[in-house]
Parts: structure tokens; C-alpha cells; sequence
């Protein structure tokens, strides 16, 4: 596992292109690799089926398994890029192989949250800008890319280009937040809203307290 | 001014603004499952932060839980076993009400929050699962959330939420013969693609939409996420009000009624305003089928696989080819008649009383193909003994199927149940991702009913020909 350097403004390195369309978290990050309690290992698991065949044999073709490719920290994807199930694990893979950034037209919902709230930056191009980056990637000469965060521009081969974050997701890169720390200083707000939000729908108040005493009560009533 | 249904629901658990585009949002009950979660709980207890409201979560095992038809079960995986006891601590440390692995309440999260009463319109459901849309159909918000949220949500009932466009899909008139709620969510979903809804809450109307059960509207609201949809909803009616009532006898007197006045405001205003509507005729859909590795590669059971040479896009046609490579098909062959070697139904998706009544209907009096394995796993606890009471369990044996205990089982096939490489499964799941219910093995998504006529036929099977069984 690399050094994610996680405090670094600028991205810079090799590039591997993934023109997959609708790359789902399920190929991400399989099934297998999501039996854990923590975070480890998950390396070991992302892309498992393209990079590796049926007898875990790395295949030679997939770009990630080309030594001009090895030291990617950058990919380039297919529209709605981690589509599908909502599991960080697929995050927190890509991390630990050491992708510090995805390039794609647009991302699964649920991924783009996830990577945000993980900084691993997730960069949205237009479709035929990120075509013309994949291009420049797919050959090795020209795989560099450079991601400037705090200007907010990305630098392939032929490309160079704005791209744009909103202000609180560039804030949450550059600094890095504590979300819930943050959400917590809020906590009195949280808690009269809660009370006010109860008094009218009273029905809503100790939802899981309230159905489980009254499953208890109605099955011991049998 | 004018507002939708999504608007409300927002602004009634807005606690704060917190930019343009973001508000912190207040969730009524959040969800746990036993493997997007325990980084969560972990985060929390390092962290040294408590659990914020605990009486407004619930937990279950439902993903790693074997199905094997015993009466007790053993998770015989360790590390599965692990993710269970694990749960099972964090739940005891917090509070936190649990379905564990040999409850008699167990059953998939989405088929068992609605059941026990737990889901009511206008409320704000998350959890650490894509398929929490499924709340929708009661006219709740829900949405799928990643495991740093979940922390989140632990610590402090909100959520950092960024807020959604609005689409409404409107579809009216009667289903095509044969259809079901899943073959209009995958007709739907083949319109306007795996990214369709990318960005957006969708609203289902229509008069297809007020003729659908509340269950068949579950199915619909599930897989919404499939089209990328960051939510789906559906404005409540006496249908939803009668669901909620029989499911929550808590609901009673003054509340019930302050909670029925409530309900009948949940709904868009005449004038509202939505970013993008599609309108759909309910008569156009016929039996849906998958034939590639997304669920928006479908088509009706009678036509034939489309030719990636045809498809003018270069992305996907590219996608096409690509799928067809994993399939093992050819653009051009008829979908009715490729052999099938599994079944599989059951998931969020399809694993409810009415979902196996309508398999029943079908199987009653016949046999499952030669050759063929076919497996039905309730969605809870409460189908399967509801499912045994009625006699179809009875059927479903007699026809050859195996009659399983409940989880979410082979939808992705992260217990014991699962494909082997090159295996092709008729299953009513909501995804046919490369590998999802097995490495190498084939997903071909379509409704009970239709999975039902190909365990009998061995192929996949147009069940309209086949017909409701006269036995």
C-alpha cells in the first residue's frame, strides 16, 4: 500500500483508461472481499475478475497488470462510473491500491458521496473530453495526468481543462472534515428540531423501541 | 409556490440549510445490515461518540445468512459469522433493535421494515443498502447510503444530504397481459437507461401506478435505483393508508388521526414544477427480460436480442458487445427458448407473499424442468410461514423447488447460494451484473411469474403461453 498523501493539492501520475460504461461497485469491489469488520485488505479484491482469471491468474492484458501501467493513481472511466450497490468497500479498494482520483462523464450517486467523503477525488469531465483524455492515456508514452485541486484543472497529454466541485466537497478534499464532529456542533438544533418534528407526528417518535415491544407483547400473547 | 411531493418530504426534516446545495437532513429510522455497517460502529467507538437516538434504529443479518431449510442456522463461515456476532455486540453496546440470524422475524431489511409496521408515509428512511428506494411505495423517502453515512447517521440522526432534481414518470392504463410491476420497473428502466434517473427523485403517477397493489408498487419504487434514481415515491392513497394501518396497530386514536390528516397532504401539488417527466402507456409493457449485464439490456420475451452492430451510440454498442461476450449470446436470437439451468426467486425486489402467490399460480400441478435448480427463498420470516399457511409452500415443493429459509441469498450471492461459472439463472433479482450472483455465472432479471414458467420449461418462457395452471 502506497502513501495516499492525503493532504497534497496536486495529483500527479500514470493513468490507466477503463472505458467501461456502467462500471458497477459489484466489479469493483466482489462480493468476496466484503467479509470484513475493518477496512483491510481490500486491495487484494478491486476489479478481482478483470484482473485476475477463474484460476487467480493475473490477466496479462488488463491494463492494470501492464508494467507501463503499474504505478497507476489515476483512473479514466465510463459514464455513471460505480453504479449500483451503495458499498464504500469499493472506495476504500481503490485507495488502498493506491487511485487517488477517478475521471469520468458522471458516477453512481452513492459512489460519488462515497469517494467524496473518503478524498478520494472524483473528477466529472464532459464525455468528449474525457474520450480525448482516455485517448491520450491508452498509450503509455503519454499516460501522465496531472489533477490540480486547488485550481481546479486537469492536465493529460492533449487536454487541458477546468473541471468543477462544489465548494464544500473542494473544502472536505483540501482540508479534510470531520463530518460528524462538524454535524455535532450542531447538536442543539438537532435535538429541538427532533422534538418539534415529534410533537406533530407523534407516530414517528421511538419507531424501533415502540415496534419491537410491540412484536414482544404480541408473541408472547400467543 | 408549487411543490412536489420530494420538496416536502425534504423541507419537513430539514434541520438546517447548510449551502446551495446542501441541507442536513433528519432521518426517521435508519436500517443496519450486518456488512455496510461495522466499519461504522468502529468509527463510532474510536471515535468514543454514543449512539445519537437509538430508538429510531433497527438492524438485521439478512446478507451473509445461509438459507439451508433448518430450523436453526449456523453461519458456517467465519468471517460471515464474525460480521453476525459482530452486529449483534454493537447492537447490545447501543441499544439498537435486532433481527438476528435465528429471530423468527428475520427476513431481507426491505421486505421486513415495511412488515412490521416500521415504514410510514412522509417519513425519512436510510440505509446502508442501494435498495432502500423501496420505501417509496408507502410514500416515504429512503435512499441508499455509503458506510462513512452511516457513522453519520449513528452519531447524530442527520445526514449531510445533497439535494436531488425532480423527474416524474408518469404511466398510465392497464399493464400488457402477462405484466407485473417488475416487467414495467424493467421496461421503464430500458427506455431511459442505467443512468436515467441519475441525479434525480423520480415520481411515479399515473393510473398504471394507482391500480398497483403495494406490493407490486415496492417492486417498482426497488429497483428505480437501477435507472440510478436517488429516490423514488409515490404519492400515498387508501391503498398505502390501509397497508400502513394493518401493518402498525400502534397508530390508534388521536394519532391515527393526526397521522391520516398528514397523510393525505403528501402528494405534489397540481402545479409543481419537476425538471424532466417521461410518460409511459402501462399497455406497452409486455414480459420484460435481461439479456446482457445491465438491467437497462432488456427486452420483451417475444423479440430478439438486439444486434450491437444496430446500436448507433459507440458507448453502447461498445456495452453491448461487451455483454453479449459475458452472456454467451448473439444479437439476433430469440430470448424465448435460452436454456436455463438455475432459478432463483426471491430478493428485496420479489420475495413477497404476492410475489410467490403468483409463482404458485403457475407451478401448481407441474414440475420443475429436468436439469434444473430452482430455489425459492422468502423475504421474511413472516412470508414464509404466511406462504406455508396458504399451501404454497406446498406447491412449490411439490413442483420440485426448494423451499428455502430467508435472506437475501443468490441476489449477490454473498452467503452459499450462488452460481458456478458459466451457469445461467431465470432470477426475479434486480441486477445482473457481471458476477453478481456468482463469478462467471449468467443473470437473466425478470418477474416471479416468468421465472416460474422457465423452471418448468428448462428455457425461458413466454408466460403468457404458458398459462395459470388448471390443476
Amino acid at each position: 500500500m502506497r502513501d495516499l498523501n492525503p493532504d497534497a493539492t496536486r495529483i500527479e501520475g500514470i493513468a490507466a483508461p477503463l472505458p467501461t460504461s456502467n462500471l458497477d461497485t459489484d466489479q469493483i469491489m466482489p462480493k468476496q472481499f466484503l467479509r470484513g469488520i475493518d477496512k483491510s485488505g481490500l486491495d487484494r479484491g478491486l476489479l478481482y475478475d478483470m484482473r485476475f482469471d477463474g484460476e487467480h491468474r493475473p490477466r496479462p492484458d488488463f491494463v492494470l497488470n501492464r508494467t507501463e501501467y503499474r504505478d497507476t493513481a489515476i483512473l479514466v472511466g465510463g459514464s455513471n462510473f460505480g453504479c449500483g450497490s451503495s458499498r464504500e468497500h469499493a472506495v476504500w479498494g481503490l485507495q488502498q491500491y493506491g487511485i487517488r482520483a477517478v475521471i469520468a462523464s458522471s458516477y453512481g450517486e452513492i459512489f460519488y458521496s462515497n469517494a467524496m467523503n473518503n478524498r478520494l477525488l472524483v473528477v466529472m469531465l464532459p464525455e468528449d473530453v474525457v474520450q480525448t483524455i482516455m485517448a491520450d492515456v491508452s498509450d503509455p508514452a503519454t499516460s501522465k495526468v496531472t489533477i490540480d485541486v486547488e485550481r481546479m484543472t486537469v492536465q493529460s497529454h492533449s487536454v487541458e481543462t477546468a473541471f468543477s466541485l462544489s465548494a464544500r466537497h473542494r473544502h472536505m478534499f483540501l482540508e479534510g472534515l470531520d463530518m460528524v464532529g462538524a454535524t455535532l456542533a450542531m447538536q442543539e438544533q438537532i435535538r429541538t428540531f427532533e422534538q418539534e418534528h415529534w410533537a406533530v407526528k407523534p407516530w414517528l417518535k421511538d419507531l424501533a423501541y415502540t415496534t419491537k415491544a410491540r412484536l414482544v407483547s404480541s408473541s408472547t400473547r400467543q | 409556490m408549487a411543490t412536489t411531493l420530494y420538496q416536502k418530504l425534504v423541507e419537513s426534516h430539514t434541520v438546517a440549510r447548510l449551502d446551495a446545495q446542501n441541507v442536513l437532513l433528519y432521518a426517521d429510522l435508519h436500517i443496519m445490515n450486518e456488512y455496510t455497517s461495522p466499519q461504522a460502529f468502529a468509527g463510532l467507538n474510536e471515535s468514543g461518540r454514543a449512539v445519537a437516538v437509538p430508538g429510531q434504529q433497527m438492524a438485521v443479518v439478512d446478507h451473509i445468512i445461509p438459507t439451508h431449510p433448518v430450523t436453526f442456522r449456523i453461519i458456517q463461515d467465519p468471517s460471515s459469522a464474525l460480521q453476525a456476532t459482530n452486529l449483534a455486540r454493537n447492537c447490545g453496546i447501543h441499544d439498537i433493535v435486532l433481527f438476528d440470524t435465528n429471530d423468527e422475524l428475520q427476513g431481507i431489511e426491505h421486505v421486513i421494515a415495511p412488515e412490521l409496521g416500521m415504514i410510514r408515509p412522509g417519513m425519512v428512511v436510510l440505509c446502508g443498502d442501494s435498495h432502500t428506494t423501496t420505501y417509496g411505495a408507502l410514500g416515504a423517502l429512503g435512499f441508499g447510503i455509503g458506510t462513512s453515512e452511516v457513522e453519520h447517521v449513528l452519531a447524530t440522526q442527520t445526514l449531510v444530504y445533497r439535494l436531488a432534481q425532480d423527474m416524474r414518470i408518469r404511466i398510465d392504463g392497464e399493464l400488457g397481459q402477462g405484466a407485473t410491476a417488475k416487467d414495467l420497473i424493467m421496461y421503464i428502466i430500458s427506455r431511459i437507461g442505467a443512468q436515467g434517473a441519475r441525479g434525480y427523485a423520480v415520481e411515479f403517477s399515473g393510473s398504471a401506478i394507482d391500480g398497483l397493489s403495494v406490493e407490486a408498487r415496492m417492486t417498482l419504487c426497488n429497483m428505480a435505483v437501477e435507472a440510478g434514481a436517488r429516490g423514488a415515491l409515490i404519492a400515498p392513497d387508501a391503498k398505502t393508508v390501509q397497508y400502513v394501518l394493518e401493518h402498525a396497530p400502534d397508530i390508534t386514536g388521536s394519532v391515527r388521526a393526526a397521522a391520516l390528516a398528514e397523510w393525505v397532504t403528501l402528494r405534489s401539488d397540481a402545479d409543481a414544477r419537476f425538471d424532466v417527466e417521461h410518460v409511459f402507456d402501462a399497455r406497452a409493457v409486455a414480459p420484460y427480460v435481461t439479456w446482457g449485464t445491465s438491467p437497462d439490456q432488456a427486452a420483451p420475451v417475444d423479440a430478439t436480442i438486439p444486434r450491437p452492430a444496430d446500436e448507433d451510440d459507440a458507448t453502447a454498442r461498445a456495452a453491448a458487445e461487451r455483454a453479449l461476450r459475458y452472456t454467451g449470446l448473439e444479437g439476433g436470437t430469440p430470448i424465448e427458448g435460452i436454456p436455463v439451468q438455475r432459478v432463483f426467486i426471491g430478493s428485496c425486489t420479489n420475495a413477497r407473499i404476492e410475489d410467490l402467490r403468483a409463482v404458485a399460480g403457475i407451478v401448481r400441478g407441474r414440475t420443475v424442468a429436468p436439469g434444473v435448480r430452482a430455489m425459492v427463498v422468502p423475504g421474511s420470516g413472516a412470508v414464509r410461514r404466511q406462504a406455508e399457511e396458504e399451501g404454497i409452500a406446498q406447491v412449490l415443493l411439490e413442483s420440485g423447488f426448494e423451499w428455502r429459509q430467508p435472506g437475501c441469498s443468490m441476489c449477490l450471492a454473498m452467503n452459499d447460494d450462488f452460481l458456478q461459472p458459466g451457469e445461467r439463472c431465470a432470477s426475479t433479482t434486480n441486477r445482473n451484473f457481471e458476477g453478481r450472483q456468482g463469478r462467471g455465472g449468467i443473470t437473466h432479471l425478470m418477474s416471479p411469474a416468468m421465472a416460474a414458467a422457465a423452471a418448468l420449461t428448462g428455457r425461458i418462457t413466454d408466460v403468457r403461453r404458458l398459462g395459470a395452471s388448471h390443476a
